[in-house]
């Protein structure tokens, strides 16, 4: 960095800028959510109120409640079930030499890409001829199309940068692949798994399109299309303060979940996006 | 590669029986894929050559293109066009999108790098700024509309009275309602949040520039700005250009930020909100899965593109 006095005032001040740009509307969510009446109409920007009563009345309505355990329980099926088939597949393309490899993988990085609008119309027939319109396992299957890609590209570039030496031994000692994926990757695995399922939790826990698609009725809401459908007593009232309440419980746990994991995450980000 | 030193040791069985469990371990992924994105794909661009609507899904009949252009002639000698080619709704919406695109996009490239240049240099509180910019990737996209839906509110909106606060406008601006400011709204708040993913991207790209490169530079007395354009970016351009055509294609299918911070608005409707606008709430199944289908083609070109320019290595074979 640059020593003299100026430079290094206009440097911290962009500095200032960039956190203040970046955290202010969450800050000021929170803020207006703490209060309620006539503060709610005021423009406030330190906090002034602090009044549960938004908390109270979000959490109080079973709906929202129940638009939260659907979340947990959607995302959590997802990633779970992207994990198992990505960890068996990315071991067959990172370590086994076979035709159609790259072919293979340009089309996984391909599917990642697809617009989610062009699958659609296919989805919405094929979840109605299973049945399963309406249900958390409409999202659970169609979120497949955007967390096993993404998985499964990750966990292959990190498999490939794993030593050659550990696998070799255990072929040498005469085991399955099923065993050195078990006994040998697996325990390697871990902070993938980890960075992986973050962010693939995190796509499910935010996806809208097929949550808006393929529920009809209230009690199967995802946590973000019962926000977005949020509506108050009248028309034309909007509830603003239940509704940034809710925004601050959903978000609240996904902001402290990436601050933990912020270096596994930026690994993670980087990964699926520039390798080359 | 590791397979070719270990069946040099063990012979051509043990590469036959790992390419065998390869497969096994490759089936269950492969049919996930195939049922969730390969399937509903083929059914969409079928969907979109018949006349299904929403309630009579089976009883569809096969219309040949007549979803995306018909061409007939009344007895009177006039030509009729029909379809989705030649209606402006959808020509807006195309509109609307590569601008969306094209402006968001080139706004996060350049604010992206001005962050990533920032928190590549060493300083006291880079950690800080590393965790605030992270701070609007993890909002869901539908709780960052709502938060700046209430912040661009026109009555009570903290933005108006900002502005207002500072002699910019001098009457308050109806932000998401407004046809002249809905796409600036729409394009604020996604620029605030994909500039984070911008920046950690491209500062990927500048953490793999050797530092000795800026300390000969330094030593020889070259301008930092010089240095900037003549040393970095050339050298971060692959890193970026991925990092561009990546942000693009998420662009062009952007959906949840404009169905809820502009309802309705034609001013900002894009081709993902109006093909399920018609698939779903008009009831013009067909239609929509038409224009769905048109989308994935536009997207397909820059996929090709992506690959083709990224020069991906896709089988990390040239790394070792």
């Amino acid at each position: 960095m640059t020593r003299n006095l100026p430079s290094r005032i206009a440097f911290y001040a962009l500095v200032a800028v960039i956190v203040l740009f970046a955290v202010f509307p969450f800050y000021y969510a929170i803020v207006t959510s703490f209060s309620t009446g006539t503060a709610l109409f005021q423009v406030n920007y330190w906090p002034k109120v602090f009044d549960l009563a938004n908390y109270k009345a979000v959490l109080g309505s079973r709906n929202f409640s129940r638009s939260i355990l659907n979340s947990v329980f959607i995302a959590g099926c997802t990633v779970g079930f992207a994990l198992f088939l990505a960890v068996t597949a990315s071991y067959a393309l990172a370590r086994v030499r076979f035709r159609g490899r790259g072919l293979l993988l340009m089309t996984i990085l391909a599917v990642s890409m697809f617009p989610q609008i062009a699958v659609l119309a296919g989805l919405f027939e094929l979840v109605r001829f299973l049945g399963i319109f309406n249900t958390p396992w409409a999202m659970i299957l169609s979120y497949t199309i955007f967390t096993l890609p993404f998985t499964v590209w990750v966990l292959t570039t990190f498999m490939q940068d794993l030593p050659v030496e550990i696998e070799e031994a255990a072929i040498v000692d005469g085991a399955s692949p099923w065993v050195i994926i078990t006994r040998v990757f697996l325990p390697l695995l871990w902070p993938a798994l980890v960075t992986t399922g973050l962010l693939a939790f995190i796509g499910a826990w935010n996806e809208f399109l097929f949550a808006l698609t393929f529920t009809s009725s209230e009690s199967m809401r995802t946590v973000p299309v019962a926000i977005a459908l949020l509506s108050g007593a009248s028309q034309q009232e909007i509830p603003w303060g239940p509704i940034l309440a809710a925004s601050v419980i959903v978000t609240v746990p996904l902001i402290v979940l990436v601050l933990i994991f912020q270096r596994k995450i930026v690994a993670g980000l980087t990964a699926g996006g520039v390798k080359g | 590669m590791t397979d070719l030193t270990l069946g040099r040791a063990a012979g051509p069985s043990l590469k036959q029986r790992r390419q065998r469990a390869a497969f096994w371990f490759l089936a269950p992924m492969l049919i996930a894929l195939f049922c969730v994105a390969a399937w509903p794909l083929l059914r969409t661009i079928w969907f979109s050559m018949t006349d299904a609507s929403l309630s009579g899904l089976y009883d569809a009949e096969w219309t040949g293109f007549d979803n995306y252009l018909s061409v007939r002639t009344l007895s009177s000698g006039r030509v009729v066009y029909r379809g989705t080619l030649v209606d402006p709704d959808w020509w807006n919406a195309v509109w609307n999108t590569v601008r969306f695109a094209l402006i968001s996009v080139g706004f996060e490239t350049a604010f992206g790098l001005v962050v990533a240049l920032v928190m590549n240099a060493e300083f006291k509180g880079r950690g800080l700024v590393r965790a605030a910019i992270l701070i609007p990737w993890a909002i869901p996209t539908i709780v960052s509309a709502k938060m700046w839906g209430w912040m661009l509110n026109d009555q009570f909106g903290i933005i108006n009275d900002i502005l207002m606060g500072i002699g910019l406008i001098d009457q308050k601006i109806a932000w998401t309602a407004s046809v002249d400011t809905a796409m600036t709204a729409v394009l604020i708040v996604d620029i605030w949040k994909t500039t984070p993913f911008m920046a950690l991207l491209i500062l990927a790209g500048l953490q793999m520039v050797p530092r000795d490169i800026y300390e000969a530079a330094r030593l020889d007395g070259v301008h930092p700005v010089k240095v900037f354009f003549r040393i970095t970016l050339p050298l971060i351009k692959p890193a970026l250009m991925v990092a561009v055509i990546f942000r693009m294609l998420d662009a062009l299918r952007i959906f949840d930020l404009v169905y809820v911070l502009t309802p309705n608005s034609a001013a900002t409707k894009t081709m993902s909100v109006i093909s399920r606008e018609n698939m779903i709430d008009f009831d013009k199944f067909a239609y929509g899965a038409a224009q769905s289908t048109l989308l994935f083609a536009i997207i397909a070109v820059f996929v090709s593109l992506y690959i083709w320019l990224g020069r991906v290595d896709l089988s990390g074979e040239s790394q070792r």
